[in-house]
């Protein structure tokens, strides 16, 4: 165990649920609010997995996405996107982008844990 | 006789009346009320201005003197109220159309708005009517020293130069406070009116009173008087056909070119069909005023002692029978008749001096800076105010200087021969169309300088300004060239002579210079705007598509008009175009127009350099010329018709294309808010289900995360219900659904409650009101009104992004209506936005910034439209800025 999470979104709320769920388990989560300077934090901490929410304040998850997506260093880094908005369009352009699993809020906590657990290997 | 004090105490509640009738009078036109204030009968009397103290005392002297020939001064008036009623209304439409607000003004504006002549008429006005104030404020002081203890009494002389001071400072205090209330000269000046009517009433029953007393009272009856009247020395004075012709000439061009002639006739006509009343009742005013003239006279010099001053007759016949209340009227009288004239013609003459004089050397000193900084408007106000008392001063200083011994006659035809010069270049102007601005500089300068050279400056006397020998002999003892008798023309009466001369000089030269010259187009274009006034009242020297901003005019012309009329005007001229909000279309039509209510303010060349600056662009274009071209009538019509269906075209177009991009926008709109409505409902919802899920396993959990977490997942449900009451609030509005609580409530109550309501919020947002401006009373639902005003001051605290925020909340209150403005000081909405803030779901910044769903000022506009009032959006002020307005209902009238 000891994985790391970094959790890239912007209600503080929802902020402190994953963070509860996944410490729970035993992973290190990291997070981050503002979107411009997301990607940054990206290659900084090196996460086994990052968390994405699509509406983010000053960049949206999409852009973050196609940054990590281009970046040879992070091959293979998988990002489960979230969005409050949930509609069909939404999730087409996360698959087309590269999300690696794509979720609508709300999300089932154990659902969450799930596909962590599945997209890291562990 | 009446006791000294008693007089003066009389004659300052005489004043303070009028003082009271005016302030009533502006105070029921500016709430809307009063349709009385306008009727054909206020504007006749307040034509009766033209009579003065020289006709309410002098004609009987005039008469005493020199017989019948007085009537030539009620005898010019009544030929052109009777024979020329086209002309004036004429003159009165043209000062309509084009917003004339002087003589000045007219002339500057027929010829090519050009300011040299706004000018030297504004010269030849002050030069002209300067000694006829000085006659004013000389009658006053005589009449008040007749009623003064003879002798050595508190009465001196140096007493009666006090009098003149007392009455010229009392008389510009009233001038300034009532006739410069309004910037715009166009908008009348009701106080000033009403009291002129007053007085007028005042004057002819004073003058009726004195009248009757003298042919019954004194004469004993009509038949007696009639033999009085034979026997008399005026049977036989011999009636000189050249001084009646060249004295009715004059009185008939003083009432169209005297400036305060040109103030009650055409710049204070209320409406056109005025006129039809006064041609014939103006007249009638003028036959009663002369009724009595002979007879006072008559039996003045049958019974007064020889040397006594027949000028005075009025006063001093009722005073030697011991009629010290008739005495006290024709005082009043004679009072009236000086006041009125000074007030209108001082208001007359500043709105000159301030448009032609100051304003020009103001823009051209600041012309290199910004367009327009700085507040115009005061410094308008304030130039007319200064003139006020500079004309008032002059007025005094004249009549100082000529020792006040002149008979009072003499000064008033002076006057009227050097504002008769005025008359060629106003007639030609809106008559012949081949009139030309050179034609009317060289006719203007000519008469006014022949008429100064024959007739004032020989007027102080031999010795005074010319010496004896150039008066008898000519200058360097060229005897043609003598003042009195130039070219050889002697023997010939020196006033008649003096008008012959310089009104045949000032035409000559007028005619000769503009059949040699040609007008530039601006001129063109304005000569047919004058000439045919009555084919066609629109069109004008055009502005193309410039590129000017609407907003920095509606800045310029707030600083000018005021902001609530250029607001007004704004918005008028938008809806006009089919557009909504308070930025029309730079169109040459709306810059016409604006040009116009500006010239309302700051007369007509000024208003057109002022619009230049902004749009940068004053030469007339190609366009321009082809419509000068195009002149037949035929063309012009055609043209006017084919101009009106393409106008109209190009406006549905424009409505259509408005439509369609609105269309368009709120279904992007609409979508926008599906997933909108969407994330705001998913949002709360994750964190409840997430939270839920977790205290539904929360074995071993501390006690106080279990709190917080509760806690998070009602302060989620409880934004989800805010949400779903905006939803549901706005639909209710919009469905009509919404019972109002209608009671009586203060505005100040509803914003102390709107203010408390979002004190709780963070961010240091200073809010500026002024309590006294608060305090109106208003009959509407004071609940839903607040929930407005907190929406407001929320936004404000939300989105205003100065360093120190600041929300300033005016309120004001007129003509039925209250409008409460909320300007910040951050950095405003952008124009293109300005449009769709109200449309529901439109949000301009970041969703959790704003903490809603963008429904907020969509529910203010919904509430807003059901309390019958409106909501905007204001630009042009600096930040953010909201105007509330709200129909006032009282509450008896609910």
């Amino acid at each position: 165990m000891g994985k790391r999470v970094l959790l890239i979104e912007d209600e503080p709320n929802i902020i402190e649920a994953i963070r509860f769920i996944l410490s729970r388990e035993g992973w290190r989560v990291d997070t981050h609010s503002d979107g411009t300077t997301a990607f940054d934090r990206v290659t900084a901490v090196r996460p086994d997995i990052v968390i994405l929410d699509v509406m983010l304040p000053g960049r949206s998850g999409f852009d973050i996405l196609r940054d990590i997506r281009a970046d040879a260093g992070l091959n293979g880094l998988p990002v489960l996107m979230l969005t409050a908005k949930g509609q069909v369009k939404d999730r087409e352009m996360a698959e087309r982008v590269g999300a690696s699993r794509f979720m609508a809020k709300p999300f089932s906590n154990t659902e969450v844990l799930a596909s962590v657990r599945e997209l890291t290997g562990a | 006789m009446i006791a000294f004090d008693l007089l003066v105490a009389i004659c300052l509640l005489y004043v303070a009346l009028l003082f009271g009738v005016a302030f009533l009078a502006d105070r029921r036109a500016a709430a809307g009320r009063g349709g009385w204030l306008r009727s054909p009968l206020i504007y006749t009397l307040s034509l009766s201005v033209y009579c003065t103290a020289w006709t309410f005392y002098g004609a009987v002297g005039y008469a005493a003197r020199s017989g019948l020939e007085f009537v030539t001064i009620y005898l010019g008036p009544t030929l052109i109220f009777i024979g020329w009623w086209w002309t004036l209304r004429k003159l009165v439409r043209i000062g309509r159309t084009q917003r004339i607000t002087s003589i000045a003004d007219l002339i500057s504006s027929r010829y090519g708005k050009s300011n040299a002549l706004g000018v030297i008429v504004t010269l030849i006005a002050v030069v002209g009517v300067t000694p006829y104030i000085a006659l004013q404020l000389q009658s006053v002081t005589l009449s008040f020293a007749v009623f003064a203890p003879s002798g050595a009494g508190p009465w001196a002389l140096t007493d009666l130069n006090s009098t003149a001071l007392t009455v010229a400072g009392g008389l510009a205090l009233f001038t300034i406070l009532f006739g410069t209330r309004n910037l715009d000269a166009n908008e009348r000046h009701h106080g000033v009116v009403i009291a002129i009517a007053v007085e007028a009433v005042v004057k002819l029953i004073a003058l009726l009173a004195v009248g009757v007393f003298v042919v019954w009272g004194l004469a004993g009856g009509v038949s007696a008087m009639i033999e009085r009247i034979e026997a008399s020395p005026l049977a036989g004075m011999p009636i000189q056909p050249g001084r009646w012709i060249g004295l009715t000439f004059l009185a008939a061009a003083a009432i169209l070119t005297l400036p305060r002639m040109f103030q009650v006739l055409v710049v204070e006509n209320e409406n056109e069909r005025h006129l039809a009343t006064a041609s014939w009742a103006f007249p009638a005013y003028l036959c009663l005023m002369s009724l009595f003239v002979v007879p006072i006279a008559v039996v003045g010099l049958a019974e007064m002692p020889a040397g006594a001053n027949p000028d005075l007759f009025v006063l001093t016949l009722p005073l030697a029978h011991g009629h010290d209340g008739l005495a006290a009227l024709a005082f009043l009288g004679g009072f009236s008749s000086a006041t009125s004239m000074v007030i209108v013609a001082s208001i007359a003459l500043s709105t000159m001096v301030s448009n032609h004089i100051v304003m020009p050397l103001f823009l051209s000193l600041t012309r290199t800076s910004a367009p327009m900084s700085g507040d115009v408007r005061m410094l308008v106000l304030r130039a007319r105010r200064f003139s006020i008392g500079g004309v008032l001063l002059l007025g005094y200083l004249y009549y100082r200087m000529s020792g006040g011994s002149e008979a009072l006659a003499a000064i008033g035809l002076i006057s009227f021969a050097g504002i008769a010069q005025v008359l060629p270049a106003l007639v030609g102007g809106i008559m012949w169309r081949g009139a030309t601005r050179l034609g009317a500089l060289a006719g203007l300068t000519l008469g006014f300088g022949l008429w100064a050279y024959t007739l004032l400056l020989p007027s102080f006397g031999g010795g005074a300004v010319m010496g004896p020998a150039l008066l008898a002999e000519g200058p360097w003892g060229i005897s043609w060239l003598r003042p009195q008798g130039l070219f050889g023309l002697d023997g010939l009466d020196p006033l008649v002579h003096a008008l012959v001369v310089s009104m045949a000089a000032n035409v000559l030269g007028f005619v000769t210079v503009s059949l040699m010259t040609f007008p530039d187009p601006i001129e063109r274009i304005q000569a047919a705007q004058f000439v045919n006034v009555f084919d066609h009242s629109s069109a004008g020297p055009g502005w193309r598509q410039g590129g000017a901003e609407a907003e920095d005019l509606l800045l310029m012309a707030q600083r000018i008009m005021g902001a609530d009329e250029a607001q007004a005007l704004f918005r008028r001229s938008a809806a006009d175009q089919g557009k909504q909000g308070f930025l029309p279309d730079i169109t040459p039509d709306f810059l016409q127009r604006l040009e116009r209510a500006l010239a309302g303010s700051v007369g007509a060349a000024t208003a057109h350099a002022m619009v230049g600056q902004i749009v940068g662009r004053s030469a007339v274009s190609v366009e321009d010329l082809m419509r000068v071209a195009d002149e037949t009538a035929q063309m012009m019509e055609y043209s006017s018709q084919l101009e009106a269906k393409s106008e109209e075209l190009a406006r549905t177009a424009r409505q259509l294309r408005e439509a369609n991009e609105k269309l368009t926008e709120l279904s992007v709109q609409k979508d926008a808010f599906l997933s909108q409505i969407s994330h705001e409902l998913r949002t709360p919802m994750t964190s409840i289900r997430a939270f839920s899920e977790i205290l539904m396993g929360a074995d071993g959990m501390r006690p106080e995360d279990m709190g917080r977490y509760s806690r998070i997942i009602h302060e989620e449900s409880l934004r989800l219900t805010r949400l779903l009451d905006d939803l549901l609030d706005l639909s209710v509005l919009e469905n009509g659904q919404v019972s109002l609580n209608l009671q009586e409530v203060t505005l100040a109550d509803l914003i102390d409650r709107a203010v408390a309501a979002t004190g709780s919020l963070q961010g240091g947002l200073t809010i500026r009101r002024d309590a006294a401006a608060e305090r109106v009373r208003l009959m509407t639902d004071g609940d839903r009104l607040s929930q407005v005003f907190i929406n407001l001051i929320s936004n404000a605290h939300k989105y205003c992004d100065a360093e120190g925020p600041e929300l300033t909340i005016r309120v004001r209150a007129a003509r039925g209506a209250v409008a409460v403005d909320f300007v910040d000081n951050g950095s405003g909405i952008p124009e293109r936005s300005q449009a769709i803030i109200f449309e529901k779901f439109s949000r301009l910044t970041d969703p959790r910034k704003a903490g809603g769903a963008g429904l907020g000022l969509a529910i203010c506009r919904e509430i807003m439209g059901r309390l019958g009032g409106s909501i905007v959006y204001l630009p042009g002020q600096g930040g953010a800025a909201f105007r509330v307005s709200l129909p006032q209902v009282r509450a008896e009238a609910a």
